[in-house]
C-alpha cells in the first residue's frame, strides 16, 4: 500500500504556484482573477464573518428539502411505473415531453407562482430531481432478476411483502446510484437559480462578489461550491456502503 | 424404506395431468399430456432439450395455466401457486436474494408462511442442519459455493412444508461429486418428509438412480414417450445400484429413447 499518494498533487500544486508567481509579477488588477493567496485570505475573511456558512446553510437546505422532494416524488412514480405496466404505457408519451424541458427553464414560471425565496428555488430543485430518480427507478424495477419475482410467486408473497422484501432491495443499489445523481443535479441547479434570480445562497454570494468587483471573494465561493460538492458526494458514497454493507458490494460488482 | 404406495396412488395422485395442452401463441409446447403421480413418488423427467419438461414442471407448479385440460393438485383444480407445492430452480444463484444471508433467504419461506418471528430462528437451524449446513446461516450466497446455494434453495423450499417438490434440473449445474453428495441427501430428505417428487433431469443415470419412475418425452409438441417403472432396491447406493444389472439395462433403455427422439 506504499503508493505514492502525493504524486496526484504536483500537478495542482504546480499549477497554484504558477498562478501566485504570474499574479505577483504582472501586478494584476483583473476583474475576474486572484491570486491564490489572495483567494484564502478572501476565504478566511467570508468564513469568520459567517456571510459563507450562512450562504452554505441556504443553498444546501434549498439543494436537500428539493433532492427530498423531487427524489420522493420520482421515486414513487418510478415504483408505480414499474409495477403497473399499462399505467407506464399511458404516461410514456407524456414523460417523455415534459423530461426534456431544462429545469432552469421553469424559473420563470416557478417566480410567478412562488415569488423569490427558498419556495421558488426548493420547486425548481424538486422538478430537476424528479426525472432522472423516476426514470432510473423505473429501470432498475424493469432489471429485477425475473426469477426472484418467480420466487415471489412461488411463494404466494402479497403484494406489499413483494414489494418490500424483493422489489425495493433488489432495485435499491441502483436507486442509490440514482440519488447520487441527483444529488448533484439539485447543488447545480440551486446555485445557478441563485445566480440567475434568487438572492441568497452560495450562487447570490458568487453573483454579489462579481458586481462589487472582489474576484478573490468570486473564487473563494467558487473553490468552497467545488469542496461542498466533493464533500456531498463522499458523504452519499459512504451513506451507500453503510446501507448495504457486504451484499451491496457484492450486488454492485456483479 | 419408501415404496410407493398403490392403494394411496389409486385413490388420489398427487399431482394429476388431464390432457394438458400448452402453446405459447401459435406455437404448441405441450400436447394432450396426462400423468398421474402417486402418493411419495419419485418421477424423473427426461427428455432432448426444448421439448417441454421446464413447461410441464411450470405447469404442474402452477406458474403458467394450461392452454386446455386441467391440473389438479391433490384432488383439486390448480388455480395458481400453492405454498405445499416447492419449486426448486436451477440457477439458484438467481433464485436467492443476494441482500440476505443463508438463513435470511430460508426465512423468507417462513415468512411468507406467517410463521412468528420467535419460532423462526429454530425452525431455521434445524433447516440448515437437514441440509448440512449447520452453522453457515450468516453467510451471504456469494460467499458460498454452488453446492452450498442449491443446498439453501432446498432448505427455503422445505420450509415451505411441500407436499410436493419439483426440481427442475437442480444439480445440473453441479460438479460429479456434489452431484452425487446431494443426491443422496435429497433421497434422505424425501424419505423422511414423504413428499412427492417431479424431478427434471438431463442426465440419464441421474433419473434412474433417484427414480421410482421416468417419464420420457418427445418434442414438437411435448408428449409422453415412454414411462419406464424403476424398480431397483432401496436405500441406493452410489456405487452398488449403479453397478447392478438392471440400472445398466434400464439406463440403456433410457439412452435408445433419447437417441430415438432426438432425431
Ligand atoms: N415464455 C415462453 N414463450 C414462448 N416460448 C417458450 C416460452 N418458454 C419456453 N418456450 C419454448 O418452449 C419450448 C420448451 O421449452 P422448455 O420447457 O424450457 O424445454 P426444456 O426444459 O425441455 O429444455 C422451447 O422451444 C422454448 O423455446
Ligand atoms: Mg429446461
Amino acid at each position: 500500500m506504499k503508493r505514492a499518494w502525493w504524486k496526484g498533487l504536483v500537478v495542482p500544486a504546480a499549477l497554484i504556484v504558477l498562478a501566485e508567481l504570474a499574479m505577483r509579477v504582472q501586478g494584476s488588477t483583473s476583474m475576474s482573477l486572484a491570486a491564490p493567496s489572495d483567494i484564502v485570505a478572501a476565504f478566511f475573511a467570508i468564513l469568520f464573518d459567517g456571510s459563507l456558512l450562512l450562504a452554505t446553510r441556504d443553498t444546501l437546505v434549498s439543494a436537500g428539502i428539493g433532492l427530498a422532494a423531487g427524489g420522493f416524488i420520482g421515486l414513487a412514480l418510478g415504483i408505480l411505473f414499474g409495477l403497473v405496466k399499462p399505467l407506464d404505457r399511458l404516461m410514456e408519451v407524456t414523460i417523455e415531453a415534459i423530461r426534456p424541458i431544462p429545469s432552469v427553464a421553469i424559473l420563470p414560471i416557478a417566480m410567478l407562482v412562488f415569488g423569490f425565496g427558498y419556495r421558488m428555488e426548493i420547486a425548481i430543485v424538486a422538478f430537476s430531481c424528479l426525472w432522472p430518480v423516476m426514470i432510473m427507478t423505473r429501470s432498475a424495477m424493469a432489471g429485477i432478476e425475473p426469477r426472484l419475482l418467480e420466487v415471489s410467486r412461488a411463494l404466494r408473497l402479497s403484494t406489499w411483502d413483494r414489494v418490500h422484501k424483493i422489489v425495493l432491495p433488489a432495485a435499491l443499489p441502483r436507486i442509490m446510484v440514482a440519488f447520487r445523481l441527483a444529488a448533484s443535479i439539485a447543488l447545480v441547479v440551486a446555485v445557478t437559480v441563485e445566480i440567475a434570480a434568487n438572492p441568497l445562497g452560495l450562487g447570490y454570494g458568487i453573483l454579489v462578489a462579481q458586481q462589487a468587483l472582489q474576484p478573490a471573494v468570486m473564487l473563494a465561493y467558487l473553490v468552497w461550491i467545488g469542496i461542498v460538492g466533493y464533500l456531498l458526494n463522499a458523504a452519499l458514497s459512504l451513506m451507500q456502503q453503510r446501507l448495504f454493507g457486504r451484499a451491496g458490494r457484492v450486488e454492485a460488482a456483479s | 424404506m419408501r415404496a410407493p404406495d398403490t392403494t394411496v396412488k389409486a385413490a388420489a395422485p398427487v399431482i394429476a395431468f388431464d390432457k394438458i395442452t400448452l402453446a405459447f401463441g401459435a406455437k404448441t409446447i405441450i400436447s394432450d399430456l396426462s400423468l398421474e403421480i402417486g402418493r411419495g413418488e419419485i418421477v424423473c423427467v427426461i427428455g432432448p432439450s426444448g421439448c417441454g419438461k421446464t413447461t410441464a414442471l411450470r405447469v404442474a407448479g402452477g406458474l403458467i395455466p394450461p392452454t386446455k385440460g386441467t391440473v389438479r393438485l391433490l384432488g383439486e383444480p390448480m388455480a395458481g401457486p400453492r405454498r405445499d407445492v416447492a419449486i426448486v430452480f436451477q440457477d439458484y444463484a438467481k433464485a436467492l436474494l443476494p441482500w440476505r444471508t443463508a438463513a435470511g433467504n430460508i426465512s423468507l419461506a417462513l415468512e411468507a408462511a406467517g410463521v412468528a418471528q420467535s419460532e423462526r430462528g429454530d425452525r431455521i437451524r434445524d433447516l440448515l442442519t437437514k441440509v448440512g449446513l449447520a452453522g453457515h446461516e450468516d453467510k451471504y450466497p456469494t460467499e458460498m459455493s454452488g453446492g452450498m446455494q442449491q443446498r439453501i434453495q432446498i432448505a427455503r423450499c422445505l420450509a415451505q412444508d411441500p407436499a410436493v417438490l419439483l426440481m427442475d434440473e437442480p444439480f445440473g449445474a453441479l460438479d460429479a461429486m456434489t452431484r452425487q453428495g446431494l443426491q443422496d441427501e435429497m433421497l434422505a430428505i424425501v424419505a423422511e418428509t414423504g413428499a412427492t417428487v417431479f424431478f427434471v433431469t438431463h442426465d440419464l443415470e441421474e433419473a434412474v438412480y433417484l427414480g421410482d419412475r421416468v417419464i420420457g418425452l418427445l418434442p414438437h409438441p411435448g408428449r409422453i414417450g415412454i414411462d419406464q417403472r424403476i424398480d431397483l432396491p432401496r436405500p441406493r447406493n452410489q456405487l452398488e445400484t449403479r453397478e447392478t444389472l438392471e440400472f445398466l439395462r434400464l439406463r440403456r433403455t433410457l439412452f435408445d429413447f433419447i437417441e430415438k427422439a432426438e432425431h
